[in-house]
């Protein structure tokens, strides 16, 4: 697609008047190039997080508790699968391609989200993801819907609408061994208890020391802070844990009358700045699966290219 | 040269900026430029997009409505892909 050349300063001033009057930037218009990068950066990080995300969810497919629980997970391990592609489409908009993203992502210059490179230890793991994990997700997934580029936000509305099923599967699993016998139930604090801090970490560092924040919230990027949205996930988790009749995964989680939110401990930044920089318990082994998994599958890439130039010659040949 | 003679073009339209296009019918034009043309005089002309799209329609390929059973299934056998399969505690909100 083309657009006409103008002067830079007038297209500049044409962006940040739609940016202001919350407009959408659309894949022809003109964009600064940081605007681009910082795009490029979150929407690929958020792609690899779909497709990493199912490895430890996979984990349990073959070993679903019964017929029904399997069936949801593959559903569901198959949602994001989609939504993998969704991200990844719409970030070729901006102009990368997708073996760059791929490289990026196996080469580790490109991150995804730190909570997959913990293990799911039990089946409890399956329900505590699919309540926390793609709670979490949720929380920021549906300001994104708002995000100021379109192929994005048209994405996000598509995954918002799909995750509705996810966060209640694992609420359901959690629910179920919550009031199970006494070792189902530990099995559901276990689960909480370690899942509970790498999903609060999702939402990434303290506005304070989060690099692409504000400049991200000026462009429209982002629609809430980090620290706003990890609050909001709290303020809604907490009760639910309650119903479940489970103990707080914090000691220090607490109502505040006064701010009308709740209080809670400070999280761990070493261990996540840990995990990030690829120190976590299965970094190694979730960038090893992927490549595999993508070498694994070259043949079926050179078969779709091979029969496309068959296709191609055959063409050339009845039309000489 | 009759109309026939030339190409059909599906026209695609963005009413707003950040909403898909969509479809909103055809016409018939001897390059895509000429298509576009005719597409804003044709559709556009109460301010009702901001982007046009068109696509020679030679170039869509299509499902057939009589093989949709077998060739997608609606899965209306895995209610489990809906929220509202899954039931919740009556004192449990915001999911
Ligand atoms: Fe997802
Ligand atoms: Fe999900």
């Amino acid at each position: 697609m083309q657009t006409l050349d103008k002067d830079e300063a007038v297209e500049q001033a044409t962006f940040d008047q739609r940016i202001s009057d919350e407009q959408k930037i659309e894949p022809t218009d003109w964009m600064p190039d940081d605007y681009r990068k910082n795009l490029i950066r979150q929407m690929s990080q958020h792609a690899h997080s779909e497709v990493i995300g199912m490895q430890p969810e996979g984990n349990w497919i073959t070993r679903a508790p019964t017929l029904r629980r399997k069936a949801v997970l593959l559903s569901k391990v198959q949602d994001e699968a989609g939504h993998g592609l969704y991200l990844y489409s719409a970030t070729e908009s901006l102009g990368i391609t997708r073996s760059q993203m791929i490289d990026a992502l196996q080469s580790g210059k490109a991150k995804y989200a730190s909570i997959f490179n913990y293990p799911t230890l039990t089946w409890a793991d399956i329900g505590a993801i699919g309540w926390l994990v793609d709670g979490a997700a949720i929380v920021n997934q549906i300001t994104l819907q708002r995000t100021s580029y379109g192929p994005y936000a048209r994405a996000m509305v598509r995954i918002c609408k799909e995750e509705s099923f996810h966060q209640r599967q694992g609420y359901e699993i959690m629910t179920v061994l919550a009031h199970g016998t006494q070792v189902q139930k530990q099995m559901a604090q276990d689960a909480m208890n370690r899942n509970w801090w790498p999903s609060l970490m999702m939402f990434g560092p303290h506005d304070s020391e989060s690099a692409h924040s504000s400049r991200s919230m000026g462009w429209k990027i982002k629609r809430m802070s980090n620290d706003d949205l990890r609050q909001k996930f709290i303020d809604q988790t907490v009760p639910q844990i309650e119903a479940l009749g489970l103990d707080m995964p914090d000691p220090l989680i607490k109502w505040n009358e006064e701010r009308g939110h709740y209080d809670s401990g400070e999280i761990n930044w070493e261990e996540f700045y840990q995990v990030i920089n690829g120190a976590g318990p299965c970094n190694y082994q979730r960038i090893k699966h992927h490549k595999a998994a993508h070498s694994e599958g070259e043949w079926v890439r050179e078969a779709v290219r091979s029969y496309r130039q068959k296709q191609q010659d055959k063409k050339t040949e009845n039309a000489a | 040269m009759s109309q026939e003679q030339l190409a059909v073009y599906e026209v695609f339209i963005r009413s707003n900026r950040g909403l898909d296009h969509k479809h909103v019918g055809s016409l018939h034009a001897e390059s895509p430029e000429h298509a576009l043309m005719y597409a804003r005089d044709c559709y556009i002309r109460r301010s009702e997009g901001v982007s046009i799209w068109v696509v020679e329609s030679t170039n869509i390929t299509a499902s057939q409505e009589d093989d949709i059973e077998s060739f997608v299934d609606p899965m209306d056998d895995k209610p489990y892909r809906h929220a509202t399969h899954y039931v919740l505690p009556d004192n449990v909100t915001g999911m």
